[in-house]
């Protein structure tokens, strides 16, 4: 868990935000035996991200409380899962698939065109923290090739006209894809 | 921003009645009431009267085999569930869809999740569980949503809960959501991840149906077998054996992407040669070019090369044919496409992928990814394509299939190709190693050379790609 603390502090968790997480988690829960509190790790996880931006070292504890888990076991999840981040990323997150069958339509192309309008490389962010860009795995949008996904919001068959008009609408509109 | 239309209408003759994706092209077709307008829950309303041991039987006859990847018989898996023990039951569904080339699940669950619903819920009562989850894969956001929304409709109308389908039994449906990672897409890995821990495939036996989730019996069904269920309760298993060949029943979906016309998922006879559908349902190469090789189920299938593209899109036809039907994943490539660059992606997505609980694999795909690298990027030496060779026999030997080194058929997934691609064009490996370099000018196509090189920020030549 260094990683996260090298920057500024991480935040705490409001009242406000640990209650929600309570009051979700309740229900959650009552989806599994009640001897097995850590089977809903990777709903509460990502409860507390979609709250967050990112997992923060105390939303990992309030985690491990709620699940009657020691925190290491929840560090273990939390570091499995590409999706979970324990740093925060810009507002737009961009994710695209460079796989296969989005390689043979041009992905590469893509990653190039948004790192030279960004001026990022792959896992950087930009310094004003709107965007962020990662490479990604199959995203099972292969027929509608090339894609990618913006704070999990899905771009398909995209050419680099459209894409630079993805990017002039997120960059004109902040947060406008942000959930 | 719209999401194109995943799929086309058919050339006439290899037009069929569809079954799983009849309502794709229906607006709105995952709301409740267009989906029971369309006869929807019926399937489930008739299921629940017939005794379980009976419906077993029903979906045995239709030789219903899953769609996952394995190709399983569906009803003989029930069947493994043991009688005897007083554990509770559950059913899982693999909605992980992840493997490269596939993306026919994730439209079922998009448009259609009211089917997905009555399937699980119709293979629940089956198996006798009376809890049941759908495991769907973190990045399918709306999909998700779209399931989530349907179940609170289901419950809402009495299909699921107290009175599954208007009868005596209950049955609670839940809907997890993974958070990126392939592994979960194996069964075994599939169930870690719902107890909450990291996707680490289990040592097989005992299997899931003895020992599944929280230690109790648990099938494993994917999205696709279960959204046949419906239709093969309503109509008989006969009219469903019929639609398919000899050990086979029911239609396919193919998700073709690459290098065609037309990609998208068709739902055919799995009859269709993988040259008829490359050329006439999805319209051909694109102009001027020529198929140079098909990958037929998915990127941990072995690949084709043009002249074996005469076989059906079946089980059977295609392991014969020394591949596999997989999950359906066509991924076509054109004779402008570089085979070692190909590679080279496949490879890098296991070493991506790999659990990293066992060694072959853990360390294997790392090393396949870098000798291919080094092959493709013009300094690699004579012996590297043996080096790669070998490795990819430490993690799996090819042929035959199945002889997997590791814990779970990752490896092998990560080996075949190794062991195809090499085969079928090692001409091609071998010029890259004698000429130092990449012989063709766009290592992904002509398509792509269309396509703008822009300059390149400071920060990205630090990139791999």
């Amino acid at each position: 868990m260094e990683t996260t603390q090298t920057e500024a502090p991480a935040p705490t968790l409001t009242s406000a935000q640990i209650q929600r997480f309570d009051s979700e988690m309740a229900v959650v829960l009552s989806h599994y035996p009640a001897d097995r509190k850590q089977a809903a790790m990777l709903p509460a996880l990502r409860l507390m991200q979609d709250m967050l931006g990112y997992l923060t070292p105390d939303s990992l504890r309030r985690v491990a409380t709620t699940l009657e888990v020691s925190p290491e076991k929840t560090a273990e999840v939390a570091t499995f899962y590409t999706q979970f981040r324990l740093s925060p990323v810009g507002t737009h997150y961009i994710e695209v698939c460079t796989n296969l069958s989005c390689s043979l339509r041009g992905a590469e192309q893509l990653v190039e065109q948004i790192q030279a309008r960004l001026g990022i490389g792959l896992g950087e962010s930009t310094p004003d923290g709107k965007f962020s860009l990662r490479e990604v795995e199959c995203l099972a949008s292969c027929g509608t090739a090339p894609c990618l996904q913006v704070n999990e919001e899905f771009y398909e068959t995209l050419t680099p006209q459209s894409l630079d008009q993805l990017l002039a609408k997120l960059g004109s509109q902040p947060g406008a894809s942000a959930r | 921003m719209d999401q194109p239309p995943p799929t086309f209408e058919l050339p006439e003759k290899f037009r069929i009645e569809k079954i799983v994706t009849r309502r794709w092209n229906t607006p709105e077709a995952w709301k409740l009431g267009v989906y029971e307008a369309d006869g929807g829950y019926q399937g489930l309303k008739k299921a629940v009267t017939i005794p379980q041991p009976d419906l077993i039987d029903l979906v045995k006859k239709s030789n219903l085999r899953g769609r996952g990847g394995a190709g399983f018989p569906t009803g003989l898996k029930w069947s493994f569930i043991p009688k005897d023990n007083p554990k509770p039951r559950y059913l899982a569904i693999n909605a992980d869809e992840s493997e490269p080339g596939t993306f026919k699940d994730r439209y079922i669950c998009d448009l259609d999740p009211h089917l997905l619903i009555e399937g699980a819920a119709i293979a629940a009562y089956a198996i006798g569980a009376h809890v049941a989850y759908i495991y769907i894969r973190g990045e399918f956001k709306r999909p998700a949503e779209r399931i989530q929304a349907a179940l609170a409709e289901a419950y809402a109308a009495g299909h699921l809960g107290q009175k599954l389908g208007g009868s005596d039994y209950a049955l609670d449906l839940h809907l997890v959501r993974g958070a990126g990672a392939y592994i979960c897409g194996e069964e075994t890995a599939l169930l870690e991840s719902l107890e909450g821990k990291r996707g680490w495939p289990r040592l097989k036996p005992p299997f899931p149906a003895v020992v599944g989730l929280f230690g109790a019996p648990t099938v494993v069904n994917n999205v696709e077998t279960v959204a046949n269920l419906p239709a093969i309760v309503l109509r008989g298993p006969e009219w469903f054996a019929k639609l398919g060949t000899e050990k086979s029943g029911g239609t396919r979906l193919l998700c073709v992407s690459g290098h065609v016309q037309k990609p998208g998922v068709v739902e055919i006879h799995m009859q269709t040669t993988l040259r008829q559908l490359v050329n006439e349902v999805c319209g051909g190469p694109l102009p001027g070019r020529k198929i140079k090789a098909v990958i037929p189920g998915g990127s941990s299938a072995p690949v084709l090369d043009d002249s074996e593209l005469d076989v059906a899109c079946e089980f059977e036809a295609l392991k014969n044919a020394g591949t596999m039907a997989g999950s359906g994943g066509v991924i076509v490539m054109d004779d402008s496409t570089c085979m070692v660059r190909s590679l080279w992606r496949i490879s890098k997505f296991y070493a991506e992928e790999s659990c990293g609980q066992c060694t072959p694999c853990r360390e294997g795909t790392p090393w396949l990814e870098a000798l291919l690298f080094k092959i493709e990027s013009g300094r690699a030496v004579d012996r590297d394509l043996q080096t790669l060779l070998d490795v990819a026999k430490a993690i799996c030997p090819f042929p035959p299939m199945g002889l997997g080194n590791t814990i779970c058929a990752l490896g092998d997934a990560a080996a075949l190709p190794v062991h195809s691609f090499v085969k079928h064009f090692r001409g091609e490996f071998e010029r890259h190693v004698r000429e130092q370099r990449c012989p063709f000018p766009h290592p992904w196509g002509e398509v792509t050379a269309k396509l703008p090189r822009l300059p390149r920020s400071p920060r990205a030549d630090e990139a791999r790609v």
